[in-house]
C-alpha cells in the first residue's frame, strides 16, 4: 500500500514555496469551464476535464483556472468547454475530445487564437 | 446509458455536490461469492423530502431550469436493475442522501466499472471544499482514501496542487491494484 509518509514529504516541499493561488487576484484570470452534468459525463466530459487540467498544469499556465459546471443547456453538443477571458466574448467549444482539448490549450490558451472549427458558432444550429 | 458505471458514480456524486454536502462517502465493493458489485454514495447534503425521493427516479423530474429532463438517477437505476440487481435511495431533509446500487457482477448486461480512479480523482481535485471518503473493497481486501486524513497531513497545502493531485492518482492506482490484483471489473 502507498504510504502517507510520501504525502508528508510533499507538504514539506510545498510549504517552502509561496502559493501563487492564494493571492486572490481574480483580474486577468482565464476561466475554462467544462459542463459536467449527466449529458456531459455520458458523452465523455471526464477525460476532457482531466486533459485540460493536466495540460494547463504541464504548460504552467498560472493565469488559467479549469473548473466544472452543471448542464449548459445544449446537451446535444456535449462535451462543451467554455473559455472566459476578461474583456473578451465567451468562446463555446462543442463536441470536445481530449485531443481537441489539447489543441485548445496550445492554440487558444497559449497563442490566443480561437479555434473556429470547434466553436458553437461554426455549427449549423 | 452510461458506457461505464464509474461515470454514473461521478454523475450521482455531482448531485451530492449540488446538495451542498461537506462529506461524500463512496463505497465500491466487489463480492465474487455473492456475485455482486455494490456501490454506495452517501452525503450529508440538504437531503430530499419523501415526495422528492419518489420523483427523482422519474426522468421528467429535475430541479434544474436549463432543461426539462433529469436522467442521472433513472440511468443509474436502469443500469443496476437490468443486471438483476437492486436500487434504493434513502434521504432525509437536512440530513443527507444515500444511494445504494447493487449490480449482478457476472451479468451479461452489466457495464464495466471503468475508470473509477478517474472519477474519484476528478471529484477530489475539482471540489477541494468537500471531503471525500472512498472505500474500495474486493472480496475480503480493501483500502480507504479519506481526504480528511490527507488534509491533516497537508496542513493547508491544497488537494489540487499538482504534486498532491499526482499523489492522489498514484495512491488510487497502486492501492486498487494491490487490492484486486489488477483485474478489470
Amino acid at each position: 500500500m502507498k504510504s502517507l509518509a510520501e504525502l508528508k514529504a510533499i507538504r514539506e516541499k510545498m510549504q517552502g514555496q509561496v502559493n501563487m493561488r492564494d493571492g486572490g487576484e481574480d483580474d486577468g484570470r482565464v476561466r475554462v469551464v467544462v459542463g459536467m452534468a449527466t449529458c456531459g459525463i455520458a458523452s465523455g466530459a471526464r477525460p476532457v476535464l482531466n486533459k485540460l487540467a493536466e495540460e494547463v498544469q504541464n504548460k504552467k499556465l498560472a493565469n488559467v483556472t479549469v473548473t466544472q459546471t452543471g448542464c449548459i443547456g445544449l446537451c446535444q453538443y456535449e462535451p462543451i468547454v467554455e473559455v472566459y477571458e476578461p474583456g473578451k466574448e465567451k468562446v463555446t467549444y462543442v463536441k470536445m475530445t481530449p485531443e481537441k482539448a489539447e489543441e485548445i490549450v496550445e492554440q487558444h490558451l497559449i497563442r490566443g487564437t480561437v479555434l473556429g472549427k470547434y466553436t458553437l458558432s461554426s455549427t449549423k444550429l | 446509458m452510461m458506457p461505464e458505471i464509474s461515470m454514473n458514480v461521478l454523475d450521482i456524486a455531482e448531485n451530492s455536490i449540488r446538495a451542498e454536502a461537506a462529506l461524500i462517502e463512496i463505497g465500491v465493493a466487489v463480492d465474487e461469492a455473492a456475485d455482486t458489485l455494490t456501490i454506495v454514495i452517501k452525503d450529508d447534503g440538504c437531503g430530499m423530502t419523501k415526495e422528492q425521493v419518489a420523483h427523482v427516479e422519474d426522468p421528467f423530474f429535475t430541479t434544474r431550469t436549463t432543461r426539462k429532463v433529469g436522467l442521472g438517477v433513472p440511468f443509474y437505476k436502469m443500469a443496476a436493475l437490468s443486471t438483476g440487481g437492486d436500487f434504493a435511495i434513502e434521504s432525509e431533509p437536512g440530513k443527507g442522501t444515500e444511494v445504494r446500487a447493487v449490480f449482478g457482477l457476472s451479468h451479461i448486461d452489466r457495464m464495466p466499472l471503468g475508470d473509477i480512479n478517474g472519477t474519484i480523482h476528478t471529484l477530489i481535485t475539482f471540489n477541494t471544499h468537500i471531503d471525500f471518503r472512498y472505500t474500495y473493497r474486493y472480496n475480503d481486501r480493501e483500502f480507504v482514501l479519506d481526504t480528511r486524513e490527507f488534509r491533516e497531513i497537508l496542513e493547508g497545502v491544497p488537494l489540487d496542487t499538482p504534486e498532491v493531485s499526482q499523489y492522489i492518482r498514484d495512491y488510487l492506482e497502486e492501492n486498487k491494484t494491490e487490492t484486486d490484483g489488477g483485474v478489470s471489473i
